[in-house]
């Protein structure tokens, strides 16, 4: 259904939900073409088949076809070491060690001295050694192993730190793990560890399943344990993302650059709001860093876009980023663009903007883009991002794995279908409501802040003082509009303007604005139907229209043009231009896509 | 709504079958699918969805899906 705010598999995600739904969702999923084979093995110390059930569906949301082996009921040891045949037989391309503290078989006694304790954490390393290595010299793949979540401890505090502490037995043996991890381009650890922190220990485990059914995790934990080593087998195979393409406005920066100028965004430490920016800026140089590409992806004047960058308290500069666009094509096609430029497919994209109305539709008409659900909160954004796992990295076996190339961005990209067939389409589906009306004693405050600040999207940016916007309401010879607009994401606001004076038989547009918000909405027709109606009304035969440039308002150079006046007179540089649309032959509506409460001139 | 009605959708979800019925005799042997994995699945919606909690021990004494209605009239009452 188009007017679901996420996909059910995306970051970030309902683990009850999706178990509830397991069924459906796998059945979906498992009819798409071009997903890339991948054969895991989980070796687990309990019952693994909720978890293989959810990490099936998230690889298959990523693009796999995973198939899938598991052990017997907590034989993780024998099947890698004794009885490996039927692993062999598999031949997996990973296999996943799913263990945990339950599984440990040498936690020293609670008396224990220094060396009953390192005797201790000898002797499990040498338990997991030897699974290691059987794994190694029988299937030479890569091996995935669950370091260990911090314990219930009975010494409460004193166990952090005394031998026989539970927990300082367990953080010791995730040091140990990380060491040997480091040395084994073949082993990886899956960070449980800071997984179940970041659930919280009470969301994390379960006893009642746990007694019941031997399962250690509550289902919003095995979720996103599964979610998590989904993203890290994307990474060992080569399928992370490579490329993050940000917005501007209200993303890098606090601010309409184009309304209120470089000088007024939110940027640097004076404010906390400019403080969020200047983290997030900060937070994608650091991905920079590590080689992820930036590219933007803003409706803005590319000459004024540019201009935040040369922000003094700007983070990022135009040098960080491989791809720069700044225009008023749907964002969906200008991303699309920056994918080719980069030459890099889709599904390499991760796309964050503020604007739900944005990230609806790039996720519809590109679902291969991954478009997390950030929300309009900038400070959330770096925590979203990395839990959402897009850039995961091991910089390890992707060469061992390469041979199975797993590249199928071609196969992806032609069997994906755009949820929306056509621009209309998409519009239809934002539901919009608009309520047109003349200037109300409620509303001339937003009215005389939107005449005074808008610059990109206003016709001759003529300024008006409040006092002045009141007279025109008691103006008889004054039409005043008006508009509100609201779709399924909520109340867009106030956002248009228009004022036009009525002289003999024609009606001077003298104002028309509207925020760029709402821009290629059908917004601006749907104030003509309403203008055109009254000027009707009012026995006017023709609209004359102007168009002033500024610096900022080269957006609406062909307003006029587009709603079909003809041009009567233009100034040899175009600066000013005047336009005429004949009322006289029949009007006929303009407005296709948003629902009109026309509130009769009173 | 009755609680039957309410599970309705929790069966159809967990079983994949929106055309499924269950009634108050309806049980593990007599609906298709419902083995044990769909079992936990079904009891972890139930529970999710009416914010209740089954204690140990409490699932394996029940016979059907009526018994098993009684017993979370019970909780709902209580909560």
């Amino acid at each position: 259904m188009a007017s679901t705010p996420r996909t059910q598999l995306g970051y970030p995600f309902d683990g009850g939900s999706i178990l509830r739904r397991a069924k459906r969702l796998r059945r979906e999923s498992a009819e798409r073409t071009g997903l890339v084979p991948l054969r895991i093995a989980i070796l687990g110390g309990w019952t693994t088949q909720e978890t293989a059930t959810l990490l099936e569906l998230f690889l298959l949301d990523q693009g796999f076809r995973p198939e899938i082996h598991q052990s017997e009921y907590n034989k993780f040891f024998e099947d890698a070491v004794l009885d490996s045949g039927a692993l062999e037989a598999f031949r997996p391309q990973i296999v996943y060690l799913h263990v945990g503290v339950a599984n440990l078989q040498h936690t020293p006694p609670v008396s224990a001295n220094k060396a009953e304790f390192e005797a201790a954490l000898a002797a499990e390393l040498a338990r997991f050694e030897e699974i290691w290595s059987s794994l190694h010299s029988k299937l030479g793949c890569t091996i995935i192993q669950n370091n260990f979540e911090l314990p219930l401890d009975p010494l409460g505090n004193h166990g952090a730190s005394a031998y026989g502490g539970r927990r300082h037995f367990v953080s010791r043996l995730n040091v140990e793990l990380a060491e040997r991890a480091r040395l084994d381009k073949r082993l990886l650890v899956h960070d449980v560890c800071t997984l179940a922190a970041r659930i919280g220990a009470d969301r994390w485990f379960d006893p009642h399943r746990w007694f019941a059914y031997k399962i250690w995790l509550t289902p919003d934990a095995d979720a996103a344990l599964a979610y998590s080593l989904a993203t890290q087998m994307s990474a060992i195979v080569g399928r992370a993302r490579k490329c993050l393409v940000l917005d501007l406005d209200n993303t890098l920066w606090g601010g309409v650059i184009g309304d209120e100028g470089v000088e007024k965004i939110r940027l640097g430490r004076e404010t906390p709001e400019a403080e969020a920016f200047t983290a997030f800026q900060e937070f994608c140089l650091s991905l920079q860093k590590r080689g992820i590409l930036l590219a933007v992806c803003s409706k803005n004047d590319e000459a004024i876009a540019r201009q935040g960058f040369a922000h003094p308290d700007s983070v990022l500069a135009l040098e960080h980023f491989s791809a720069f666009r700044a225009n008023w094509e749907p964002k969906s096609e200008t991303i699309e663009s920056i994918a080719e430029e980069l030459n890099i497919g889709l599904e390499s994209l991760v796309f964050v903007d503020d604007n739900p109305a944005e990230r609806e539709i790039v996720r519809a008409q590109l679902p291969m883009v991954a478009v997390p659900e950030v929300g309009s909160d900038v400070s959330r954004f770096p925590e979203i991002l990395v839990a959402a796992g897009y850039f995961e990295t091991t910089g390890l076996s992707a060469e061992d794995l390469s041979r199975s190339s797993m590249y199928a961005a071609e196969a992806a990209r032609s069997h994906s279908q755009a949820k929306y067939s056509s621009y209309g389409e998409y519009l239809r589906d934002l539901d919009m409501k608009a309520e047109i009306a003349s200037f109300s004693a409620t509303y001339l405050d937003r009215i005389t802040q939107l005449i005074n600040k808008t610059n990109q999207f206003n016709l001759t940016t003529r300024r008006y003082t409040h006092a002045e916007v009141a007279a025109c309401i008691t103006d008889e010879r004054t039409i005043t509009l008006y508009g509100r607009l609201t779709d399924k994401f909520g109340d867009n606001g106030l956002i248009s303007v228009v004022i036009g004076r009525i002289r003999n038989s024609s009606v001077d547009i003298e104002l028309w604005l509207m925020s760029c918000r709402v821009l290629k909405r059908d917004m601006e027709r749907a104030m003509l139907d309403a203008l055109v109606e009254r000027a009707l009304a009012a026995g006017a035969e023709q609209l004359h229209g102007v168009y002033l440039r500024s610096e900022k308002n080269a957006l609406v150079a062909d307003h006029y043009r587009q709603l079909g006046f003809d041009c009567v007179e233009r100034t040899e540089d175009g600066g000013r231009s005047a336009w005429v649309l004949n009322l006289s032959d029949h009007y006929e509506k303009k407005n296709r896509y948003i629902a009109v409460n026309e509130i009769p001139a009173s | 709504m009755n609680i039957l009605e309410r599970v309705q959708p929790i069966f159809q979800d967990v079983l994949d079958d929106p055309s499924l019925r269950v009634e108050r005799a309806s049980s593990a042997e007599s609906v298709e699918g419902w083995d044990s994995l769909a079992h936990i699945n079904l009891i972890a919606s139930i529970e999710k969805e009416f914010g209740i909690q089954f204690a140990l021990g409490e699932l394996s004494e029940l016979k059907n899906v009526g018994e098993m209605i009684d017993l979370m009239e019970r909780k709902l009452i209580r909560k």
